[in-house]
């Protein structure tokens, strides 16, 4: 567990696209959400275990207001599970955003770059 | 034997034809079997309440009409029972239109089951309630308050079972729940076996969002191509009594089924994995695995269970005011600073045509929007953009009063002739809003139970829901 104000900024230099690497899909309750990533290769997972901290994701979705992320680790599936709260300014029922449930935003995660 | 799961839907808006491929491959295979229709989100339970709110008819699913007519025959023909919570907010509603359309199918003569239970509106005030833990509002005042619904478990829906009834329809229950009924009712697990009730939950877990299990919600083009997406097949998950499950598809239906589709779905809206908190059981999947054992076929093997929480989460509705959104589009040469511009004239405008409360929203589509801030911040930090691209200027607005919403939209409409130049397809919409807010109450303050639907008698409610709740416990 992370809180806001301790995150880093942790943005890699030389790199691949994480969307090479893994898959995810993004999940809401609340103003709460979950992206599951997985790795598409077993070999790759300590890598993405490493990059993929907590504060890497904190830093990722704090302009939009995540207070705080989780991260759960889940080997046996080659993933991880991120829980990030107050991500969804208002969630489904109380955002502005075109998207209030948030699921366009493991795109958002896949978009970062890993560095090798 | 082993049972088999069908999934009929996944949300409130799916495809309404999905669900006959799945029937007919339930038919095929000739074992027991049930088909549950899942199409009650947060969302569209708020959105079923407004509905009511405006007409007292209204309130459950509005696609009951084409979701159950392709289906709902050969499954009363051949014993498939069909579950939904598509009652919604108004589940005597939809338990009366599932009767007119049982007669228009020849089957007059089947049983309906209603849950009760779930609703606890009028109590809200009186129960011992606490927040659920991501939540930061207070209880809303009674003025705004709309509704109060529970997560039921299986429980009553088990009983439903137990009635003999051919479809049971329900409003609010946990979404698992719908697919672990029919289990309960079939293997006669034990309440209080754990491991079997999880398994059980994660079969609903795995099948409650339809194709997002079979290669819905998946395909990404280059990376994780999917076959014949338009005619996805949706999920059949075939029980073992020991709990084994596998998750396998209708034979020729679009789609597919692998490791990794059942991955993303085993997660999807999962918090703590080691913890996942559901009405009747308390899911570990740290150990959870997922093995292709043929095509379209993967087994999930691992998860364990704990008992129940003490508590049922509770979803609370209250109004939430006037939303309006509006867009204009400009393209083709310096669009980007012409939509800024556009968006800089509203924000000027704003400041003095409208009340200082009023919450508003600018993305420009395009650029960012989606992945933005309220602030904007991705607009204005984003990398360098096309100039002379495709954009769209969205302005969204919240306000109590309907007035001052359509106020801040109005002046988005104007931008046609009083904006910068070539802006064209103005759209413009209103929505009534329903805030939520989850609680947890105390499991022992919640009364669920069953009973038979009769279109010609109101179902009353029993004189003691306490003997009935504990007659429906004594069954399972």
């Amino acid at each position: 567990m992370l809180q806001a104000e301790t995150s880093p900024q942790a943005r890699a230099v030389k790199t691949t696209p994480l969307h090479q690497l893994a898959h995810a899909r993004a999940g809401d309750k609340g103003d709460r959400l979950n992206i599951a990533l997985f790795a598409y290769r077993p070999e790759d997972y300590d890598l993405l275990v490493s990059e993929l901290d907590e504060a890497l994701v904190l830093a990722l979705f704090q302009h939009r207001g995540a207070s705080r992320v989780r991260r759960y680790l889940l080997p046996q599936l080659g993933g991880m599970n991120f829980v990030i709260d107050d991500v969804l300014q208002g969630g489904v029922n109380g955002a502005l955003n075109l998207d209030g449930h948030g699921k366009t935003l493991s795109f958002l995660l896949l978009g970062v770059d890993i560095t090798r | 034997m082993s049972f088999l799961l069908g999934s009929g839907a996944g949300f409130s808006g799916d495809r309404t034809d999905a669900a006959e491929a799945v029937v007919a491959e339930l038919i095929r295979r000739g074992k027991p079997a049930a088909l549950a229709f899942e199409t009650l989100g947060e969302r569209t339970l708020a959105a079923a309440h407004r509905a009511m709110r405006e007409d007292p008819a209204q309130g459950f699913e509005p696609l009951i009409e084409e979701f159950l007519p392709p289906v709902l025959r050969d499954c009363v023909d051949h014993g498939i029972t069909i579950l939904g919570n598509f009652g919604a907010a108004n589940p005597e509603g939809a338990c009366a239109l599932v009767k007119k359309l049982a007669e228009a199918a020849g089957r007059p003569d089947i049983a309906i089951a209603q849950v009760h239970g779930d609703d606890i509106r009028d109590r809200l005030r009186s129960l011992d309630l606490t927040p659920w833990e991501a939540e930061r509002q207070a209880l809303p005042d009674d003025s705004a308050l709309i509704s109060a619904n529970v997560y039921l478990g299986a429980k009553a829906l088990v009983e439903a079972l137990s009635l003999e009834a051919d479809i049971v329809v329900t409003g609010r229950v946990a979404d698992p729940a719908l697919f672990l009924a029919p289990l309960m009712h079939h293997f006669q697990w034990r309440w209080d076996d754990w491991d079997r009730l999880a398994c059980g939950m994660m079969a609903g877990h795995l099948a409650e969002c339809g194709a997002q299990v079979s290669g819905g919600y998946f395909a990404d083009p280059g990376l994780k191509d999917v076959p014949s997406l338009a005619t996805v097949g949706y999920p059949i998950i075939e029980v073992e009594e020991n709990g084994r499950l596998l998750v396998t598809k209708p034979e020729g239906s679009g789609g597919l089924v692998t490791e990794q589709t059942v991955k993303e779905q085993l997660l999807y809206e999962v918090h703590d994995p080691a913890n996942y908190l559901t009405p009747d059981v308390v899911v570990d999947l740290s150990n959870a695995t997922v093995r292709q054992l043929g095509p379209d076929c993967v087994e999930v093997s691992g998860i364990r269970g704990k008992p129940a929480p003490a508590r049922l989460k509770t979803t609370v509705c209250y109004d939430g005011g006037w939303q309006s959104e509006a867009e204009i589009s400009y393209a083709g040469p310096n669009a980007l600073e012409r939509a800024r511009l556009a968006a800089r004239v509203l924000r000027e405008r704003l400041a003095f045509r409208a009340p200082a409360e009023l919450r508003t929203r600018f993305d420009i589509i395009g650029l960012a929007s989606v992945f933005d801030s309220d602030d904007g911040e991705l607009q204005r930090l984003a990398a360098p953009a096309n100039p002379d691209g495709d954009y769209r200027l969205r302005l969204a607005a919240e306000h109590p009063e309907r007035r001052w919403v359509a106020r801040a939209t109005q002046e988005l409409l104007a931008l046609y002739c009083a904006g910068p130049a070539g802006g064209g397809g103005v759209r413009r919409q209103f929505q009534r809003r329903v805030f939520t807010a989850s609680y947890l109450v105390r499991r022992d303050d919640v009364h669920d139970y069953a009973r038979l639907f009769d279109a010609r008698s109101k179902n009353a409610q029993p004189q003691n829901a306490h003997d009935q709740r504990g007659a429906s416990h004594a069954a399972g």
